[in-house]
């Protein structure tokens, strides 16, 4: 499904992103798998991608970081020609009640999780104009959808990835370059590894148990693919009828 | 010289004939958008290895000369 196509996808060393870089190397795509901290398990990734007989590489970039982004998509260019699919993935939680919320938790996490996709559409955007073609996945949550208590600056960075996703969208829908958001519900990664089977938010979910990364992937692959070339600016939420 | 360069770009871009392109021609007339104006500008700062912030929308192609000439120095 993505035979010959390169994709960059961010926070690929672990969870969502790891399901992510690996359905794509599946359907034949180059992986850069991009990471903040963890070598070790993005080399893991990059190498279980390259099972797959393609192209896979790690790259430490912190996204929150515009030069850092900048120097990391160049690296990507030049390791691999060029770029087709951006999948914006990483992400970080520091919740806290909004009452009692420090600064750095409310900022730090606009700044992973908002900003960090911006950087990498700002740098990956011009690629994408010139050669009349693209994919743009950003990765929101029902969070930004719903609001939850104990997230005003998680909920308001996802919610941000929303208008994010629909502007790029509109702005960019003459080059031939799609934009779309998932929202996931409570996939298990580490990210969730204090939510068991037993916590009272089963109740609420309709499918009544937690997602795995790898169903998340495959509506990533689906929407990188050309058979998603007519859908753009679009909120897909994969959370087993949570937030409906 | 700066002139001559962004009518060539825009040859390139659009087929249009390069001499045909005068200081008060028009973006519009040439059917560029701003997405295309962006675009032709990340060249120039290729080709002439300096940056160009653009601050305000550009409506003729003399504009956008004056603009980048300024820029130099
Ligand atoms: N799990 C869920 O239930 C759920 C639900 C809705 C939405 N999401 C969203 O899905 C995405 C992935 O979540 P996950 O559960 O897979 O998370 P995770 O297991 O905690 O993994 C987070 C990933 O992001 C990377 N990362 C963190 N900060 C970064 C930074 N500043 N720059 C670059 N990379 C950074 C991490 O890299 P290192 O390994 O190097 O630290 C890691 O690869 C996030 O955007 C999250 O908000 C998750």
């Amino acid at each position: 499904m993505l035979k010959g196509k390169t994709a960059l996808v961010t926070g690929a060393s672990r969870g969502i992103g790891r399901a992510i870089a690996l359905k794509f190397a599946e359907e034949g795509a180059d992986i850069a798998v991009l990471y903040a901290g963890n070598a070790e398990k993005a080399r893991e990734v990059a190498a279980k991608a390259a099972e797959y007989g393609v192209k896979a590489q790690a790259f430490q970039c912190d996204v929150s970081d515009f030069a850092a982004a900048a120097q990391t998509v160049d690296a990507v260019k030049n390791a691999f020609g060029t770029i087709d699919i951006l999948v914006n993935n990483a992400g970080i939680t520091k919740d806290g009640l909004v009452m009692s919320m420090k600064e750095e938790a409310f900022d730090s996490v606009i700044a992973t999780n908002l900003k960090g996709a911006f950087n990498m559409i700002r740098h990956c955007t011009p690629v994408f104009v010139r050669r009349r073609s693209g994919r743009i996945i950003n990765i929101s949550s029902v969070a930004g959808l719903l609001g939850n208590p104990g997230q005003a600056n998680y909920a308001a960075s996802k919610a941000g990835l929303v208008g994010l996703t629909k502007s790029v969208a509109r702005e960019l829908a003459s080059r031939g370059i799609t934009c779309n958001a998932i929202a996931p519900g409570f996939i298990q990664t580490d990210m969730t590894e204090n939510i068991t089977q037993d916590n009272p938010l089963m109740s609420r979910i309709p499918l009544g148990r937690v997602g795995q990364p790898e169903e998340v992937a495959a509506l990533a692959a689906f929407l990188a693919s050309d058979a998603a070339g007519y859908i753009t600016g679009e909120v897909i939420r994969v959370d087993g009828g949570l937030a409906m | 010289m700066i002139l001559e360069k962004i009518a060539n770009l825009i040859e390139e871009h659009t087929g249009c004939d390069a001499a045909s392109i005068k200081e008060d021609t028009t973006f519009e007339s040439l059917g560029i958008d701003s997405l295309d104006t962006v675009e032709m500008v990340m060249q120039l700062e290729e080709e002439l290895g300096i940056e160009i912030e653009l601050e305000e929308k550009m409506s003729t192609v003399g504009e956008l000369a004056k603009f980048i000439e300024a820029k130099m120095g």
